[in-house]
């Protein structure tokens, strides 16, 4: 049984990138955030079963619909949305927005905008792990249509022959951006391509925060255990459009009525209800004060600064002795924890990953191609 | 100073780093067990390990890719390229991961991979393995680009990228590897973006990067050293940051110049060059710029359509004499 504390940790979040979108969404109806925004929304429990499954210094990554899994990992609220404002206390000081959020604080390495380009990052990310004989995870989400890029298949087949400690989530809402998936696979059930590298594929109900936590939380330990990688398909849905821009005109609004039965938010608050957890009262408190928490992340970015010009000199190669930027430091002037590496002269590589002897042996000549 | 090839200067800054720094990696096709597929790797599984030097499968992008993402979370990968044709497959990771990680991240990423291999002409190999690619990378902000002449400059240029923190395109020359030359003894470094004067003269400059130094603009200023004509040859070894400083120091001394690259010659380096050096001693200039570049066409396999395609030491001397207004 989940504890209370989990269901309501769970709750809590789920709501809060449901908010934090809205009033995202809001913003860009008023032109405050501008450029492509894509929404997460219907999607919350995949984030967030995901991330409560892992611990906080597992690594994680994702494409450009990219606002909720940082605020899962436990992002400031306030700095996110000002990086959608494109204002210098943005967690990249405004020059990544909506699609490239990183908060190496909290283990979120990015929002990367081309479709499939993260992952072939991921399993670097699970290689130096292995390498530096760390039991860490990493977690790379990416859509249902990055699926059909080279970079995904070029990587299972890396990641699983060297059996790197990778778990692959894809998030199938059915659509890269208007094309309905069934329309461009050959095989539209993406948990089955694993089968085609070897590794271990799974299929989950990504409307269910509880199944995808349970899920998740299984494959982890596997992957710690060093059995390799593991790719997940979750089945979920966005109920907005593929951007702010997209009116959605590819699907029908009896389809996205029927899915929004399936909206994971209710779905746990009915759970927490029914285990008499918390009562209806407590949890629209909890509401509220999430709502209070987004809008303040708003008047936070409405509030900020653009970035000084001077910006422009910045960022793009680091110069000798140059330190990494820590958000949290530079924005809200807190100590903050950051990811720290093992020297060249400590690090002691023992992996082996291939056998050293015997290798040859079971090429024969008539197998040559 | 020991003789070696460019080959070995290369294997030896691979191996110094390594020993040095056991974040440093190699990963590649045919890097491991075949010891490279032009021997640069030569002996490094057997002191290093299957983890440190690792055969990739032929994925280029995938590789690429994954050497980005262990950089990002600090190791300093180099990512050989077998050639630099190749790395097109490669680009989205180079172009939109490594060089933009810093910028994207505003400075909370950073990005220590050497992406390696050789570019240019291999030797009657036809069209898609015939290209000299750097402008692709030359014209990336956030990539540093570094194409090394001589053994010397490859082996201290290498061991300066592995050091770098940040993503380094190395273009060696497919031609270059069996190539001899003096290389200094114990710890050789040569600092990225510095040019490098190989033969000092003061009535024209003549600027080249890569083979084209040895195959063809070393022996054009011999020979026109035997007519009387002193020429300045300018060895850029990083394209980009472009030592400017160095560039203009020439042209102001020598008043001319000639810009000789392998690649074509549409938004080329030398294009690039040849907008700066108007832009910045206009005055200095006695002459319009003059470059010798690979034909605007693309790399037959016939010997004789190869050599043609190609600069040449007869097309560089005539471009100094149009300098020269001889």
């Amino acid at each position: 049984m989940h504890s209370p504390e989990l269901l309501l940790r769970m709750y809590r979040k789920m709501v809060l990138l449901r908010k934090f979108e809205e009033r995202a969404g809001q913003a860009y109806g008023l032109k405050k955030i501008q450029g492509f925004c894509h929404l997460y929304i219907g999607q919350e429990a995949v984030a967030v079963g995901t991330h409560e499954a892992l611990r906080p210094d597992d690594y994680m990554l994702t494409g450009y619909r990219d606002h909720a899994h940082p605020l899962a990992r436990g992002a400031d609220p306030g700095m996110l949305m000002a990086e959608l404002f494109g204002k210098a206390t943005g967690y990249s000081k405004g020059k990544g927005g909506s699609m490239h959020l990183f908060d190496i604080e909290h283990h979120f390495y990015g929002g990367y905008g081309i479709v499939g380009g993260q992952i072939p990052l991921a399993a670097g990310m699970a290689f130096a792990s292995r390498y530096r004989n760390e039991d860490r995870v990493t977690v790379c989400f990416f859509g249902d249509a990055a699926a059909n890029q080279g970079a995904f298949h070029e990587t299972l087949n890396m990641a699983a022959k060297w059996k790197l400690p990778v778990i692959y989530v894809c998030e199938n809402n059915r659509y890269g951006m208007g094309t309905d998936i069934r329309r461009v696979s050959a095989e539209p059930e993406i948990a089955k391509r694993a089968i085609g590298y070897n590794m271990r594929g799974e299929s989950v109900d990504g409307m269910d925060v509880l199944k995808v936590f349970e899920l998740v939380k299984e494959c982890a330990i596997d992957c710690r255990k060093g059995r390799g990688p593991v790719l997940i398909e979750a089945h979920t849905y966005r109920f907005r459009g593929h951007s702010m821009s997209d009116a959605a005109t590819y699907r029908s609004k009896e389809e996205v009525e029927e899915e929004r039965k399936s909206d994971p938010i209710p779905k746990l608050r009915d759970e927490i209800v029914l285990r008499k957890i918390a009562d209806d009262a407590k949890l629209d408190a909890i509401d509220a004060e999430v709502k209070k928490e987004c809008e303040e992340a708003v008047a936070f970015a409405e509030a900020s600064f653009e970035p000084g010009l001077e910006e422009l000199q910045h960022d793009t190669w680091v110069a000798p002795g140059e330190a990494d930027q820590r958000p949290r430091e530079r924005v809200r002037g807190v100590k903050v924890e950051w990811p720290s590496y093992p020297s060249g002269d400590q690090l002691k590589v023992s992996w082996e990953l291939e056998p050293k002897a015997g290798h040859l042996s079971v090429v024969k000549e008539g197998a040559k191609r | 100073m020991s003789e070696l090839s460019y080959r070995d200067a290369l294997n030896q800054a691979l191996n110094e780093e390594m020993s040095r720094d056991a974040n440093v990696f190699l990963m590649g096709e045919e890097v491991a067990r075949y010891n490279g597929a032009y021997k640069v790797s030569q002996g490094l599984l057997d002191k290093f390990g299957s983890a440190r030097v690792v055969d990739a499968p032929i994925s280029e992008l995938g590789f690429a890719g994954l050497g980005v993402g262990a950089a990002m979370v600090g190791l300093r990968p180099v990512i050989e390229m077998m050639t630099w044709n190749f790395a097109i497959l490669a680009m989205d990771q180079i172009v939109n991961n490594a060089a933009k990680l810093r910028h994207m991240s505003g400075g909370q990423l950073r990005c220590p991979i050497v992406f390696r291999g050789p570019g240019g002409a291999g030797g009657r190999l036809s069209s898609q393995h015939s290209q000299a690619l750097e402008a692709h990378y030359v014209h990336c902000p956030g990539l540093k680009v570094v194409a090394p002449a001589t053994p010397a400059d490859a082996k201290g240029l290498l061991k300066s990228a592995i050091r770098d923190d940040n993503p380094i395109v190395f273009i060696e020359g497919e031609l270059l590897y069996g190539v001899k030359g003096d290389v200094p003894d114990g710890e050789h470094l040569v600092p990225i973006g510095k040019a490098d004067i190989k033969r000092p003269g003061d009535q024209v400059t003549i600027i080249t990067w890569s083979r084209m130094l040895l195959w063809y603009v070393n022996e054009a200023a011999q020979k026109l050293a035997d007519q009387g004509i002193s020429a300045e040859v300018l060895d850029l070894r990083t394209l980009r940051p472009l030592d400017e400083e160095a560039i203009l120091t020439s042209v102001r001394k020598t008043n001319r110049v000639v810009i000789v690259e392998e690649g074509w010659p549409l938004a080329s380096v030398g294009a690039t060059l040849t907008d700066l050096i108007q832009r910045e001693a206009f005055d200095d200039l006695d002459a319009p710029v003059q470059r010798v570049t690979g034909l605007d066409i693309n790399m037959s396999y016939a010997a004789n359509l190869e050599a043609a395609t190609q600069p040449s030491v007869e097309r560089i001397i005539a471009a100094v004499n149009q300098v020269l207004y001889r």
